[in-house]
């Protein structure tokens, strides 16, 4: 084997459900050699990055989450179109260890578009929380694909799956995949919907093979934990009020915590203005360039800066917060009921909280706005907005 | 004994017998795992009573009280 790096990076295709921490395993494989942007011609966004193993060079794609490669979303038609094109060298479909058999029924589509699929079972940790023990070497067994566990989180595993890209592409293991039909003995009859036929004989072979992986199922008393918090956030009395609770705690929160930053930040930034006017000034600069230079385009940015620049730090963080204690989803479903009578869905709830922070800023806006157009000399203090 | 899922109160179990849909809506189910057989558990339901959040195969789902209606159960 030759020592020099190989001239040709792998590419690599991230795929699986949502929010099984795929995002996590690309962010820690990649690091900052990424970029993201839309997929070519459609409004699905996407990720693709670098890392170097071994001394040679691989492409991470990360793919779209998806429960199905039916094609019937745009981020399914992506994900499908970009398996189907045969351009990976691999496809390493991430897995959820807490909800094993959703996860492996992507699998199983997987390994009918082609047979180079790694599959990686995430939240390793997360399942060991809920007493959830599964057997990885079985699953291999059963699916006859190269199986990794990780807990992408802590970054226990990830060496183990970057070493198994390795081998696979470097055809020093040879997966012999066990389609579905095969897993279950089905046969196809002729009569009948064939789609029918086919998600049945995927739905069984997952539930097979997701059945043959759990030594241990989860605890009873993770799950009744759950199910309390579940019934006190979406409960007929307790869930509305809680929700406007954490939501308005969320915005106050926001709006005070960035009211002393923000009015730090503008004091230094505006003191900045008026050193670079004077500097401006000592250089006899043109008397225009030097308005629509510092009075214009550092005003506008010291301003837009020391205004939201601290409640976007506080605001963000802690909506994200919200997010991975899996509150976010229970906000959709109380909400379902009311977007649907607007023609939205639940889901737009969310967008309409990252919206809101944003507008509550909008008096502060029309005073930038207001002062540019009808004068302002006021001083640095008057200058900062006040909530 | 043939009821439809969107009956199912808080807590109680039942068999799916059928999906009454057609088209994309039945794909989207099957992706989900709901074919006929499969145990479904009504978890939670949300303050309006629509959606409700179902167990199914491992996984919490929540389905709309109009597409719950449509299958089938016992």
């Amino acid at each position: 084997m030759s020592d020099s790096v190989a001239r040709e990076a792998r590419l690599i295709a991230l795929g699986g459900n949502p929010n099984v921490g795929k995002s996590t395993i690309f962010n820690s494989l990649t690091g900052l050699k990424q970029h993201t942007g839309n997929w070519p011609g459609k409004t699905v966004s996407g990720a693709r990055g670098e890392y170097r193993y071994l001394r040679r060079a691989y492409t991470l794609v990360d793919l779209p989450g998806t429960y199905s490669l039916a094609a019937r979303s745009a981020e399914e038609e992506v994900a499908r179109d970009f398996l189907m094109s045969g351009n990976a060298d691999a496809v390493v479909i991430v897995c959820d260890a807490t909800c094993l058999e959703r996860s492996l029924r992507l699998v199983y589509q997987a390994m009918e578009i082609t047979p180079r699929v790694i599959v990686c079972v995430n939240l390793l940790d997360e399942a060991r929380k809920k007493g959830i023990v599964l057997d990885l070497t079985a699953l291999e067994r059963v699916l006859g694909l190269p199986v990794t566990g990780v807990s992408a989180r802590s970054g226990e595993g990830l060496e183990g799956l970057t070493e198994l890209i390795r081998k696979l592409t470097e055809n020093e293991i040879a997966p012999a995949p066990i389609h579905a039909s095969a897993a279950c003995g089905t046969q196809y009859a002729e009569t009948g919907d064939p789609q029918d036929q086919i998600a049945r004989t995927l739905v069984a072979a997952a539930e097979k093979a997701a059945q043959a992986a759990m030594l241990t199922p989860p605890c009873h008393s993770a799950c009744e934990r759950e199910r309390r918090a579940d019934a006190l956030l979406t409960g007929r009395f307790t869930g509305i009020p809680l929700m406007l609770l954490l939501l308005c705690g969320l915005f106050w929160l926001t709006l005070t915590g960035a009211n002393a930053p923000s009015r730090a930040l503008s004091a230094v930034l505006f003191r900045g203005q008026d050193v670079l006017y004077d500097w401006m000034g000592q250089l006899h600069a043109a008397g225009w360039l030097r308005d629509v230079l510092v009075l214009g385009v550092y005003r506008t940015l010291a301003w837009v800066v020391s205004v939201m620049l601290p409640p976007m730090a506080i605001f963000f963080p802690l909506f994200t917060i919200l997010e991975d204690f899996g509150y976010l989803p229970r906000v959709a479903f109380t909400l379902d009921r009311c977007f649907c009578r607007a023609k939205a869905c639940g889901k737009q709830a969310l967008t309409m909280c990252m919206v809101s922070i944003t507008l509550l800023y909008a008096p502060a806006y029309g005073d930038m706005l207001a002062i540019h157009l009808y004068g302002g000399n006021q001083t640095a203090d008057e200058q900062t907005p006040c909530l | 004994m043939s009821q439809n899922l969107s009956e199912l109160r808080v807590g109680e179990t039942a068999c799916i017998t059928a999906l009454r849909v057609t088209g994309e809506m039945r794909r989207r189910l099957q992706d989900l795992g709901l074919v006929e057989g499969t145990q479904i558990q009504c978890a939670l339901k949300s303050p309006s009573g629509d959606p409700a959040a179902y167990q199914v195969r491992g996984a919490t789902i929540a389905l709309r009280r109009e597409d719950a209606r449509n299958i089938l159960v016992q």
